[in-house]
């Protein structure tokens, strides 16, 4: 392994981590919105939800560059305050989070509606709010349930490839991603290299899935 | 004294449950067949279930009327719950189960007492035996000072020589605590401990 292979791989994890962490709180809510909540258009506002899970990653990332590069309102308003995304390591973890979001959104939910509701019911009649009940009795019973999508989010975020290429591009130092990095290493002739960053995003694959899937049997039994 | 009102309609799946009850009593018992709506009743009086029509309230206090369209949350309606299952967080342990509806410092200790749960304190529910569960769900429910307590079949799930231990503390709850009860179960024996008067559900 060479020095530039391990700062790919230190990079795209800590990408990885920065979305998992930022989607947390969008999903948290999204999942319980649909799990417990009735509202006028949900199901419009599930399938929207749902649509980068289906949508060509690269055509996520076409939706990016145009919503932020500087021919829209969004992308003017960030220049004006001087804040650059499109092909820096925000673009990275911009993709990242969208891409990401439904799996979150989707585990989160599944938590969520394993929850017995009854748990929920008791709580009011001993005076709590909705907002205590969501932080003191379903979040923390529907723990196993976020964990195993913050996992599934971070997984997925470290191997987004076509919404990241068309967002942050490949730029060495700056914005190279282990998918990304494979690809352009591949592109330009140097295998071996790239073969170092597939032994890596093997073992981190495997890491996540194995306790993603651990945490799914202990909800299981629990 | 329970001065509970009670005119309301449920129904669910085919089934309908009228209820038409008022007289201030001390422990009121409510017997009927499984299936005859008994829960349902209490979970209407509870605020977690809405019924279909009519009017529930304690003293001048409204809890529900489709008519004047009230229905207070479930959070307002100061009304103690204990369901059969007694429904304890998974995610505490017994003292913050106690805790969780806490108003009025001072009340934890007496509870504790009155329910001897000392020794069960630190306890992770799922170590607790059916009875010992319906103690802490009890004062769980005490400790909000509620109006009313409402105990759903507290004895069914515990054996019959348990039975004669628990009955006991649902007897000091009202001579010590003055709580007014509503007391639900489908074994008559336990209504004759225990109430003053007795609504009978589905016509049996």
């Amino acid at each position: 392994m060479t020095a530039e292979t391990w700062e790919i791989a230190r990079f795209t994890v800590l990408m990885a981590l920065l979305a998992t962490t930022l989607v947390l709180p969008f999903a948290i809510a999204t999942g319980w919105l649909l799990a417990r909540r009735q509202f006028f258009g949900k199901a419009l506002f599930e399938t929207i939800v749902s649509l980068p899970l289906v949508l060509p990653p690269v055509a996520s990332g076409l939706l990016l560059l145009w919503l932020f590069g500087r021919r829209s309102p969004v992308g003017q308003a960030l220049d004006a305050a001087g804040i650059d995304i499109i092909f820096t390591w925000k673009a990275v973890v911009l993709s990242m989070m969208v891409i990401s979001f439904p799996l979150v959104a989707r585990s989160v939910r599944a938590g969520i509606e394993q929850v017995d509701r009854r748990y929920e019911q008791i709580a009011a009649t001993l005076g709590a709010g909705s907002f205590r009940i969501l932080r003191t009795i379903t979040l923390p019973l529907a723990s196993r349930g976020i964990a195993a999508g913050a996992i599934l989010g971070f997984s997925r975020a470290l191997g987004e490839f076509g919404a990241t290429i068309m967002v942050a591009g490949a730029i060495p130092g700056r914005t190279r991603t282990i998918a990304v990095g494979i690809y352009t290493l591949v592109e330009t002739g140097r295998e071996d290299a790239a073969w170092g960053l597939l032994v890596i995003a093997a073992l981190l694959a495997f890491g996540a899935i194995y306790v993603s899937n651990r945490l799914v049997e202990q909800r299981g039994e629990a | 004294m329970i001065d509970l009102s009670l005119d309301i309609t449920m129904r669910q799946g085919g089934f309908s449950l009228s209820v038409r009850d008022a007289a201030p009593v001390e422990v009121l018992g409510i017997f009927g067949p499984s299936g005859s709506g008994k829960t349902s009743l209490l979970e209407a009086i509870a605020g977690i279930r809405t019924p279909d029509e009519g009017e529930i309230r304690i003293g001048d206090r409204i809890l529900f009327s489709s008519a004047k369209r009230i229905d207070l949350p479930a959070r307002d309606r100061r009304i103690g719950y204990v369901p059969q299952d007694a429904l304890l967080f998974p995610n505490m342990n017994v003292a913050a189960n106690i805790n969780y509806g806490r108003h009025i410092q001072g009340d934890f200790e007496s509870l504790v007492k009155i329910l001897d749960l000392q020794a069960l304190l630190d306890r992770r529910v799922k170590m607790l035996s059916g009875g010992e569960k319906q103690r802490v769900a009890i004062a769980r429910a005490l400790m909000t000072r509620p109006s009313i307590l409402l105990l759903d079949e507290p004895l069914a799930g515990v054996d019959r020589e348990r039975r004669d231990v628990i009955l006991p503390y649902i007897l000091r709850i009202r001579k010590e605590l003055h709580v007014p009860l509503i007391y639900v179960t489908h074994d008559r024996e336990e209504l004759g401990a225990i109430a003053d008067r007795v609504l009978h559900l589905g016509g049996s």
